[in-house]
Formats: C-alpha cells, sequence, structure tokens
C-alpha cells in the first residue's frame, strides 16, 4: 500500500476532483490546511454546505462562497480565482461533465496562479485533465463515528491507494486507520 | 413653480392646479395663472375649488420632487451670479451685487432672466432690490425693481404683509389702520414695538436697508464626475483604456481631496452617431486608487460595441462612500487588498452581491444557525461554537416513510436501503415562535444522528405533534 502522504496534501498549482457522498469532506480537510478559501457554487442547488459543521474543520470566516447562475459562470470565476491567487484554494461544485477544454484551462490557470483547485463532482463525470481524482465515502464502524475511506481512483503521476482516515476534532488534524483487513470490526468496506 | 413643473412634463388646456393632502383634506398647493384669473387661491380646500370652477383639472403634488427640481434651478441660477440661495419652498434669492454689468444692467440682466423662464415655461415674478426684504416684497406684491438706496419710494403703497410678517400681526396692524408699507414707515415706533414686538420693525429695517441681513448660498455638493471629449474618435481597447485611465487620474484626485472612495463608478462612451454605451463597475470596497480602478475595468470595455468610434467618455462615480486617509504601517495590507481586487473582478462577472460570507447566528435552529451576507459589505465576525455536532451538508428536509418516536431499522431514502446501526439522540429543538416561519408549522423536531450500516451518517428528525420523518442533512 502506497503511502498517503505522497498524494494526500494535494498538490499545488493543480486541480483535483472528488466524488462520492463525503467529496465536501476531503474539501473540507483540504481546506483546514489553507489560510482561505473561493467556494464556489450555484446558486439553484438545495444542498448548502453547513458553516456550524465546517466549524469543526475550519473557521468559516476564512471562506467566501460565490454563488453563480450555471456551470458556465462558475468555470469562469473559477478561472478567474485561480489565475489570480489572492486565495491558495477554490473548491468548485460541478453538475455537468467538464470538456478537456474546460478542464485543461482550469489546469494552466492554478499552475499560473499557483493555487489548488478541488472540483466537487457527480460520481462518474471525472474529467481527463484532472491532477487527481478521489472517491471519499463514510465508513460505518462501531466505536468511532468519523471514519471515511478515501480511495485515489485517477492519479496523473502517482500510484493508487485507498485508506482508511478519520479526522481528529480535537487536533484539527487528519488520523490515518490501520489497514482495512487488520482493523477491528467488519471486515471490507462498502463504498 | 410646481404647477409649472407639472405643466412642463404634460401640458393641459384650461385652468389647472395641484393639490396636496394637508390636515386630512385635499386643499390646492399650486396653481397656474388660469386658474388665478378664475378666482382661486392657494391653500383653498379642493372642493370649494370645484365648485368655483368646474373645469379644473388637478393632479396630486410631488413636494420632494419639486425640491429637487428647485436645486436643479438654483443651479442654473449660478450663471447670474455666484450667491444663489433658496426662499422658501418655491423662491430663489440671489445677490447679484458686481454682477448686473455683465448682463448690461439691470434691466437687461432681468429681461434675460426672464426671457429664459418663459422659454421654459416658468412663470416667475421677479423683483429687485438693495435690500433682501425689499425685493423678497417686490417679488410678492407687485413686481418691478427699486431704484438704488430709495427702497421707500418703490415699497411705499405695498401692504404690510409684503414685510413677510405672521398672520397676527398683519391682522392686527390691518385694525390699527396701517396698511401700506409707507403708513407704517410713518408710524412712531417705540408704541409698535410695544405692540407687536420687535420683530415688526426688524423685518421693516432690513427692508429699508437700517439692518443688515445675509444671503446664504447652499453650497455646492462635490461631483465626481469627469469627461474627456475627443478630437477624433477611437475604437481600439487600449486607447480606451488610455483615456479610461487619464479620466480615472482627475477623478481620484478629487476623492482625494474630499477624503472619499468611490464604491461604484459608471463609464459612459459615447460614439460618433449618438449613441452612448455604458460600463458599471461596483468595486468589493471603497477605493481611490487609480492604479488598482483601472485593471477592474478591462472586461467591461472589452465588451464595447464601438461602432464607428468613440468621441466622448464620461467617468462618473455613482456611489461615494468616505474614505479618511490612513497611515502607511509596514504591516502591509497586501494580501488583503488583492482579495477585495479578486472580489470586485469576480462581482463584474457573477454580480457583487452573490460573492458572500457566512456570519453566526445565534440560534438553534439548524438553518437559521448563520447568515449569509454579502462579502463587499461585511466583516468576518463572531465565534462559530456549536454544542453538539452539526452536519456538514444541510437540505431541505426530504421525507422518510417510517412511524414511531424512534428511528426506523430499515429506512429508503434518495432509492437506498439503508439500515440504522446506531442513533444518537434525540436533542429536542422548539421552533422560535417569534419569527414566523413555514417550515416550523409541524412543531418541536426531535434530532438524531443516525448511523448507517451502509456507511451514510445521517441527520433525521422526528415531529411528534405531527408525526413524520425527514432527513435534513449529512455528516462527514
Amino acid at each position: 500500500m502506497p503511502s498517503l502522504n505522497a498524494s494526500f496534501p494535494l498538490r499545488p498549482g493543480r486541480v483535483h476532483e472528488a466524488c462520492g457522498p463525503l467529496a465536501v469532506a476531503m474539501a473540507a480537510v483540504t481546506a483546514a490546511q489553507v489560510s482561505g478559501l473561493l467556494w464556489l457554487r450555484e446558486s439553484w442547488r438545495p444542498e448548502l454546505i453547513n458553516p456550524l459543521g465546517l466549524a469543526d474543520y475550519f473557521d468559516p470566516a476564512r471562506l467566501l462562497l460565490a454563488q453563480t447562475r450555471d456551470q458556465t459562470d462558475t468555470l469562469a470565476v473559477a478561472e478567474e480565482s485561480l489565475r489570480d491567487g489572492a486565495l491558495p484554494l477554490v473548491v468548485i461544485e460541478l453538475t455537468a461533465p467538464l470538456s478537456l477544454t474546460a478542464g485543461r484551462r482550469l489546469q494552466l490557470a492554478a499552475k499560473d496562479g499557483k493555487t489548488t483547485g478541488l472540483c466537487l463532482i457527480p460520481e462518474g463525470m471525472g474529467s481527463n485533465a484532472a491532477e487527481t481524482r478521489w472517491h471519499c465515502a463514510p465508513v460505518f464502524d462501531p466505536s468511532d463515528s468519523t471514519l471515511m475511506r478515501w480511495e485515489i481512483i485517477k492519479n496523473k503521476s502517482g500510484t493508487l491507494g485507498a485508506w482508511h482516515v478519520r479526522w481528529n476534532r480535537a487536533s484539527r488534524r487528519l488520523d490515518l486507520v490501520s489497514p482495512v483487513g487488520q482493523r477491528p470490526g467488519p471486515a471490507g468496506a462498502p463504498g | 413653480m410646481a404647477s409649472d413643473r407639472a405643466l412642463r412634463a404634460r401640458p393641459v388646456d384650461g385652468p389647472f392646479a395641484l393639490t396636496l393632502k394637508q390636515a386630512n383634506a385635499d386643499r390646492l398647493y399650486c396653481l397656474d395663472t388660469g386658474a388665478e384669473r378664475a378666482g382661486l387661491h392657494r391653500g383653498m380646500a379642493y372642493a370649494d375649488a370645484r365648485a368655483f370652477c368646474p373645469d379644473l383639472q388637478t393632479r396630486p403634488a410631488d413636494p420632494a420632487g419639486d425640491a429637487r427640481f428647485l436645486r436643479m434651478l438654483r443651479r442654473w441660477a449660478t450663471r447670474y451670479c455666484p450667491w444663489v440661495g433658496l426662499e422658501g419652498r418655491d423662491g430663489l434669492v440671489l445677490d447679484i451685487t458686481g454682477a448686473a454689468h455683465l448682463f448690461g444692467g439691470e434691466a437687461m440682466l432681468l429681461s434675460d432672466m426672464r426671457q429664459r423662464l418663459a422659454r421654459a415655461g416658468l412663470a416667475a415674478r421677479i423683483g429687485l432690490a438693495d435690500t433682501r426684504g425689499a425685493a423678497w416684497a417686490l417679488a410678492h406684491h407687485g413686481e418691478g425693481c427699486a431704484d438704488p438706496g430709495q427702497p421707500l419710494a418703490a415699497l411705499d403703497h405695498l401692504p404690510v404683509a409684503a414685510l413677510r410678517l405672521g398672520e397676527d400681526t398683519v391682522t392686527g396692524l390691518t385694525r390699527l389702520g396701517l396698511r401700506k408699507i409707507g403708513e407704517l414707515e410713518r408710524t412712531a415706533r417705540a408704541p409698535l414695538t410695544r405692540r407687536f414686538g420687535p420683530e415688526l420693525l426688524l423685518r421693516l429695517d432690513q427692508a429699508m436697508g437700517r439692518q443688515p441681513e445675509q444671503i446664504s448660498p447652499l453650497a455646492e455638493p462635490p461631483h465626481y464626475g469627469v469627461r474627456l471629449t475627443l478630437p477624433d474618435p477611437i475604437g481600439l481597447f487600449d486607447d480606451v483604456m488610455a483615456g479610461t485611465g487619464r479620466l480615472l487620474d482627475q477623478l481620484c484626485a478629487r476623492l482625494k481631496t474630499q477624503e472619499a472612495g468611490a464604491r461604484s463608478l459608471c463609464l459612459t462612451l459615447r460614439r460618433v452617431d449618438q449613441e452612448a454605451q455604458t460600463v458599471e463597475l461596483r468595486l468589493a470596497r471603497p477605493l481611490r486608487d487609480a492604479a488598482r480602478i483601472l485593471p477592474l475595468f478591462e472586461r467591461g470595455v472589452r465588451e464595447v460595441d464601438a461602432g464607428y468610434g468613440i468621441d466622448q467618455m464620461r467617468l462618473e462615480a455613482t456611489r461615494v462612500e468616505p474614505l479618511p486617509v490612513r497611515q502607511l504601517s509596514h504591516v502591509s495590507s497586501g494580501r488583503a487588498d488583492r482579495l477585495d481586487d479578486l472580489i470586485s473582478r469576480i462581482g463584474t462577472r457573477i454580480g457583487l452581491e452573490n460573492i458572500q460570507r457566512f456570519l453566526p447566528v445565534d440560534s438553534h435552529i439548524p438553518e437559521r444557525g448563520f447568515t449569509i451576507a454579502a462579502a463587499a459589505w461585511s466583516e468576518p465576525e463572531g465565534s462559530w461554537a456549536s454544542p453538539r455536532p452539526r452536519p456538514i451538508l444541510l437540505f431541505p428536509p426530504e421525507p422518510l416513510a417510517a412511524t414511531g418516536p424512534r428511528p426506523p431499522e430499515r429506512f429508503r431514502w434518495r432509492r437506498m436501503s439503508l439500515s440504522t446501526a446506531r442513533a444518537t439522540g434525540p436533542e429536542r429543538i422548539a421552533p422560535e415562535w417569534w419569527l414566523p416561519d413555514e417550515n416550523w408549522r409541524s412543531g418541536v423536531r426531535d434530532y438524531w444522528h443516525v448511523e448507517t450500516r451502509q456507511g451514510r451518517r445521517l441527520w433525521l428528525f422526528h415531529t411528534p405533534q405531527n408525526p413524520g420523518w425527514f432527513v435534513q442533512g449529512e455528516f462527514a
């Protein structure tokens, strides 16, 4: 099993993708390591991040929310803010698959601004231009209620892998849990 | 003046008046000459006026609009002299000392003024005298121009009401048989003061020039607009940006002297064919730094269609906020400035009010535990402490098919079958009765943190007063 450290603090200057039910949690963990972030969402979506829940990960005062009308606006704003570099992280909620051109433009913008982009995509809608793609899902654990399974399902510059992690609220860091086979409780995590 | 303004907008035939509701009754507020000739007067009840003059046409008055119009007239009147003040609700007072010769004397000035006002459709009554009081008397009671040094000659036959006196004083003087200013002037002063107080003689002296009276001109409000007229039309992006840069330099210098910063700017580009195109820019912070504002115009200017060329540019700061001069410090605010610029730039695309931040609110209701405020008009503040774990995603409550006060063992949600492995709760949250909310009509809610065997950790609630189960959020 490769080490999570090889891929997890997401490579800066690139755009990454996360899917699965807990993609938002992955964005929150990433945001905990930077000084500020812009969160882009389309204003018509009923789901909204809850700052009271995010406060376990980072201070919501560092978060700026931009509500756009459609994905075209989202991408334009994402490109602008990635290139600008005033905020080190841009989280982009996507609702439709990205074309290769659009994905590549985001990559170039992130490279210019030395910023990290994280697209939260619906499952199975990844773009070929993404640097890495992660699948994040919650896992039931009788002794704990924050266990997650992070699986890297696409990696342009490294190997794939899956890890069980949990967020430590007190110390605000990510704990890596021992591999699946050796840990107590039901074996085999459903995805 | 008010009726003239209304008639300018929409002329009518026949007598015309404006009505205003005063003391719960419609009264005539302002009349045109036709209505005055029909025997109507200001302050008359509308019903009476209709009885006197059945073909009277009326419209409701707009005192606020009239005040604005009067201010515009005041600005126009500064073409005659720099000292122009307002007099009452429909008058202007000008101090033309040393300015009359520019128009060829007082008579020429008056006729010029009369002509221009008549062309604009405004009926004016103008009085000119040595003192403010005498000019007022002449304007309100018989027009005319008093000879210099002899105000009494012009005022002699005017009624005492022309002295700007109160209703009671005028009635009292009439009872004494003093109807004309001349008669008043020739009466002994001491008994008059004893009878009517000092104000009567003060007004008389002011009209006669024995007491000074100032004209206070209104201060010119600072004007944040600059323009540039070009001898040859331009059309290239770089040229327009260079022109905008020049205008911005002028505007920012003006903002700096007033210690103000622009919050929104409007660039109007007039083309050769008289079409005008505008570029609006709203800023995340009040700014007067030309170097920072100019790049923000790029996007808007790029979208302008120059047509046959642009020959006039006008830049105006449409909203201005105070921005005091601040001491520079070694602790640089560079990052905050960059962030503000980014917000402004994104704001030109999606609207400045769509860039928001969360602010904490002291409420137990999950969806009211925070507010969303526009980032340009708010500062991050408050602390985000919640006594119990809260989900990271919230959505509108989605109903579940389940009954009973305990969370269901098995349930279907979003076409997934889930089974409960552990449920923590209940946490009872009562609606805030002081704020009406449609969603909380179903009464108190018992919230449960349900962990499913399939992994998903959901925030369920049960409404005991109106039985039903709902999912409202998801935990990490």
